[in-house]
């Protein structure tokens, strides 16, 4: 075993406005010229009365140094993933984002959106060749936007778009169902239902790890307006059966949006165009390589076929003997899901990636990490207490375990193991999306950026922790005793006179001074 | 290596020793193998992609991205005017420096205890701005300044019941149709109507008059901006929330934060649910990925348990002295609550949040004060300028910084002169002929602390020769 204890920096920081010292700087505003202050005359009287600010804002008072040591010490309580071993985060691809197309994304720092298009052509190659040229090749897609800043986002932009289809085709007031499964993402079902629809869920065979195709057929109906599905689901099943259940779905008048947020395994293997979707996302902040960013910025790419790229949100990147510009005269678009033209720095670090990777390197992503997969499989269910449900021996990229023995055996549970492994310098792991389906689950995804000794090392530190389970459990169930804090009192969270969104509302609420 | 072989800098386990060690390891000749259990024959792609030759090297990748980007311009480059939703402010070098830690730009979905630090850094984002606001209650912000809007005329309707919004006519059209997606639905009963109010025309304001005729006991909410879309100022904040109120509609106010250290926060005037964007707080422009949308109110169930964010809370530890955060009212959300949840949340802009707290910080209520009166001198300065042009009007007088600039009187339209300042290396306002016919003749012009006296003067002498 290489496992090593690790511990977290611990700095106890205090909230940023408890580090406020009265008449400090943080920055220093430059001076107005002296002409321009006596063209203008006091700024406060070009305020409308009853519009001035009365009482400055109660923000901290800091040097600049106080405030610059205050931010660092929280970015070292982060185990950021290149600082650790992030496989255990499943779901989210968490692949190394080069260096290099951090420093060619800065490039854009200073660029407007609204810019003339002539002193834009190069974004807008970019723009016009990832998605038509790369992600075309991926998905078999004709039409691309990366309008949708998110995986969620392009998923409501599906919604949208299938919205609209069936309203142009007179069928709206009809057509209000979506069938979604159980194991596809939440935002699968959140998102059209926040377009209006009616949500149908399928739940898995008990063998198959997959809803059956029967189940289907009873879904649909003259109500149905389409799917949203994800293939290969969290538990690493690739429904075999997709190109059916596509034909289904047609065949009721429906249409098929494909949430490929994660698509790192099929990468030249498999496309969604050739399983008869009309529409996929790629999220570019996971199989693409943009850094998660805390949680975005990122991008939900959307691909669609040529009958669908009329309801494309504007604006449109098109190109026209070697010029590009953008489309707005679309007159069926449903308009925009975000302003401008989405993350663009996002997509050029995608751009970046995809070119270092040409077909042979994207091909290579996937095998490795499918093999990946098949390797920690291997140490994982080999341990006591780990079961693999569903009887389907191959996954793709990921597979969705349970605890659920090592639970009985023990009574340590998932929550408790993920916060065991932090004590080895592992980052806390992916449970499930909910419901939890499969009981305590744990969905680690080794994709491509992990080494074989990286794989060993992150199923070393889960094999210790499920012996420390079966050996001293209360250490496990008290964990993490190395981390940033300790256990928090959740109690205040979801009470309303304890919940504190804000430092106003936590001094408020427990009677401290200001 | 051996010939064909292929070696990735980013894929270790590329290595062909390795690679065949695991395959041994786990059964298989080859991926083929493991693939053809997986996936059906039918369903493959028999053919290798085609795409452009790869460009391992780390330098011809650079050498490439330059190239094709070497043309393009920027605001650095070139003198601009361009403002409507995405603004060039100054962002300090620590914003900067704190964004592109490696901890914060790789780090993703963490628990509290491994991302301590993370939930911290949300956290004070979500206490500055509640300071700057003067609100108790904020989230991790959303995509940006529409996406936060139409998220907050939801809420006011699932608050009060009613499916009607009223918004001002002066708003952002890319904003007004990002909120009308969100206000659209399949079933005729669950749609979300949007009316418009008109302005007056000589202060840009809401026309109350039409608001009254729009107002009625089906409002779910009136959504007006500070300062609008086309620069004004809305002074009549109180009237607009008080017709509102007296019709049981919420308020919803969009702002410009950067406004704040100067402008009053939208409770004064009776805001119950604020949005806007936090772009201009130490976020650079990104070619418009810099958006970055919040929303905030005070500190009431009815408000909180009607949040599509994630809202994070402060709480205590078990040790003395330390302070822990975690989710609030998490079921909320649709990672939990799936269709049934308060609309829809995901990874939207996480890092944003970290490098405005920053700014929120660095800047506190002195510099917010002092850039706040900045800008209103440059963009008065800026406005005065342009009107000694003779037959340049600048529209509506009390406005922040961006104004409309109206070129009616002259020959020449907005397009044509923007296309002649760029021969002058500047990028002019924003055509907003198009958007606001009824402007006639308009662009958009915004002044920050980004703008010199010398820049304004050269914006002026070219507008002149252009003009000619």
């Amino acid at each position: 075993m290489r496992v090593k204890d690790y511990q977290a920096p611990y700095w106890k920081e205090p909230i940023v406005l408890e580090l406020s010292r009265e008449g400090e700087r943080g920055i220093v505003v430059p001076e107005v010229d002296e002409e321009i202050r006596e063209a203008v005359g006091d700024p406060w009287s070009k305020i409308p009365d009853g519009m001035r600010r009365e009482r400055p804002p109660a923000l901290p008072e800091m040097s600049q140094f106080r405030v610059l040591r205050h931010f660092l010490r929280l970015s070292q309580q982060t185990l950021g993933m290149e600082l650790g071993n992030d496989i255990g985060v499943g779901t989210c691809t968490m692949k190394y984002s080069p260096k290099v197309n951090e420093e060619l994304a800065t490039k854009l720092a200073d660029v407007h959106p609204l810019q003339p298009e002539e002193t834009l052509q190069g974004i807008l190659e970019i723009l016009y060749k990832f998605g038509n040229v790369f992600l075309g090749e991926v998905s078999g897609m004709d039409a691309f936007t990366f309008q949708p800043p998110g995986g969620s986002a392009a998923a409501y932009n599906n919604a949208c778009i299938m919205r609209k289809y069936h309203e142009v085709n007179g069928q709206l007031e009809q057509r209000n169902e979506i069938i979604t499964t159980i194991f596809s993402h939440p935002c699968d079902a959140a998102c059209p239902a926040t377009a209006g629809f009616n949500l149908v869920t399928l739940y898995p065979d008990e063998e198959t790890g997959l809803p059956s195709i029967e189940a289907l057929k009873e879904a649909v109906s003259e109500r149905t307006a389409g799917m949203f599905i994800t293939n290969p689901e969290d538990t690493g099943i690739f429904n075999p059966e997709i190109d059916e259940w596509t034909s289904i779905v047609h065949e009721a008048g429906g249409l098929c949006s494909y949430d490929q947020a994660n698509a790192n395994a099929l990468l030249g293997i498999t496309r969604a165009r050739d399983a008869g979707f009309d529409m996929c996302f790629f999220n570019l902040h996971k199989t693409f390589s943009s850094p998660h960013g805390s949680s975005g910025p990122g991008c939900g790419a959307v691909g669609v076929t040529e009958e669908l790229a009329e309801f494309l949100p504007v604006p449109v990147v098109v190109e026209e003997e070697g010029v590009y510009r953008l489309d707005y005269d679309r007159p069926n678009s449903i308009g925009r899901v975000r302003d401008f033209m989405g993350n663009v720095q996002v997509v050029l670090r995608s751009y970046a990636w995809a070119m270092s990777m040409g077909a042979g390197g994207l091909r290579e992503v996937a095998e490795v990490s499918m093999i990946n997969n098949q390797y920690l499989e291997k140490r994982l269910t080999a341990l006591r207490g780990v079961t693999k449900p569903f009887g389907v021996e191959r996954r793709v990229d990921q597979i969705r375990y349970s605890l659920e023995r090592l639970k009985e055996e023990t009574g340590v549970g998932t929550n408790d193991v993920a916060n065991r492994m932090i004590d080895y310098g592992v980052q806390s792991y992916f449970k499930s999306h909910h419901p939890w389906l499969v009981p305590e689950p744990f969905t680690p995804e080794p994709c491509e950026t992990y080494s074989k000794e990286d794989l060993d090392h992150w199923a070393d530190v889960f094999a210790r922790v499920v012996d420390e389970a079966y050996e001293s459990p209360e250490l496990v169930r008290s964990a993490p005793h190395r981390s940033s804090g300790s256990k928090i009192v959740a109690e205040p969270l979801n009470d309303p006179d304890g919940w504190a969104m804000t430092w106003r509302a936590y001094v408020r609420k427990r009677g401290l001074r200001r | 290596m051996k010939e064909g072989e292929f070696v990735h800098p980013y894929i270790p386990n590329s290595v062909p020793a390795v690679k065949e060690e695991m395959l041994r390891e786990v059964g298989a000749r080859d991926a083929e193998e493991l693939y053809a259990k997986m996936i059906p024959e039918r369903l493959r792609l028999r053919r290798p992609m085609e795409l452009p030759d790869a460009l391992p090297s780390e330098l011809d990748l650079r050498r490439h991205v330059e190239g094709i980007l070497e043309g393009d311009g920027n605001c650095a480059d070139y003198l601009s005017f361009l403002g409507g939703g995405c603004w060039q402010h100054y962002v300090p070098a620590v914003c900067d420096v704190i964004a592109g830690r490696s901890e914060f730009l790789t780090a993703y979905a963490g628990g509290v205890y491994s991302d301590l630090g993370r939930y911290q850094a949300v956290f004070e984002f979500q206490s500055l701005i509640g300071e700057l606001l003067d609100m108790e209650v904020s989230g991790i912000p959303t995509y940006d300044w529409g996406a936060a809007a139409g998220n907050a005329v939801r809420m006011a309707s699932r608050i009060t019941g009613q499916r009607e919004v009223v918004v001002p006519r002066t708003m952002s059209p890319a904003r007004l149709s990002i909120i009308s997606n969100f206000c659209d639905s399949v079933e005729r009963q669950g749609r979300i109507k949007v009316r418009t109010v008109g302005f007056d025309p000589d202060t840009g304001m809401m026309d109350t008059g039409d608001l009254e005729e729009k107002v009625s006991d089906e409002t779910a909410c009136v959504y007006f901006e500070n300062p609008s879309y086309l620069g004004a100022i809305e002074a009549q904040g109180n009237e607009i929330s008080s017709l509102a109120h007296d019709h049981g509609a919420e308020v919803v106010v969009g702002v410009d934060p950067i406004s704040l250290g100067v402008l009053a926060p939208p409770g004064d005037y009776g805001a119950d649910i604020v949005c806007g964007e936090a772009q201009p707080l130490g976020i650079h422009m990104h070619a418009g990925g810099g958006s970055c949308g919040f929303i905030a109110s005070r500190d009431d169930e009815r408000y909180v348990g009607e949040y599509p964010l994630r809202l994070i809370s402060v709480t205590e530890t078990e040790e003395e002295g330390e302070y822990g955060f975690g989710q609030c009212r998490y079921e909320r959300t649709s990672y939990i609550a799936r269709e049934n949840a308060k609309d829809w949340v995901g990874t939207t802009v996480g890092l944003w949040a970290i490098a405005s707290a920053v700014y929120m910080s660095l800047m506190g209520p002195h510099g917010m004060r002092e850039l706040g009166e900045h800008i209103i001198q440059k963009s008065n300065f800026a406005a005065k300028r342009l009107t000694e042009i003779w037959e340049v009007r600048v529209l509506f007088p009390g406005f922040f910084k961006e104004f409309v600039v109206n070129l009616d009187e002259k020959k020449k339209t907005v397009s044509e002169v923007n296309e002649a300042l760029l021969g002058h290396r500047i990028f002019g306002g924003k055509d907003i002929s198009g958007e606001f016919p009824e402007l006639g003749n308009s662009s958009l012009y915004c002044v920050t602390e980004v703008h010199s006296k010398g820049d304004v003067d050269r914006l002026a002498s070219a507008l002149e020769e252009v003009l000619e």
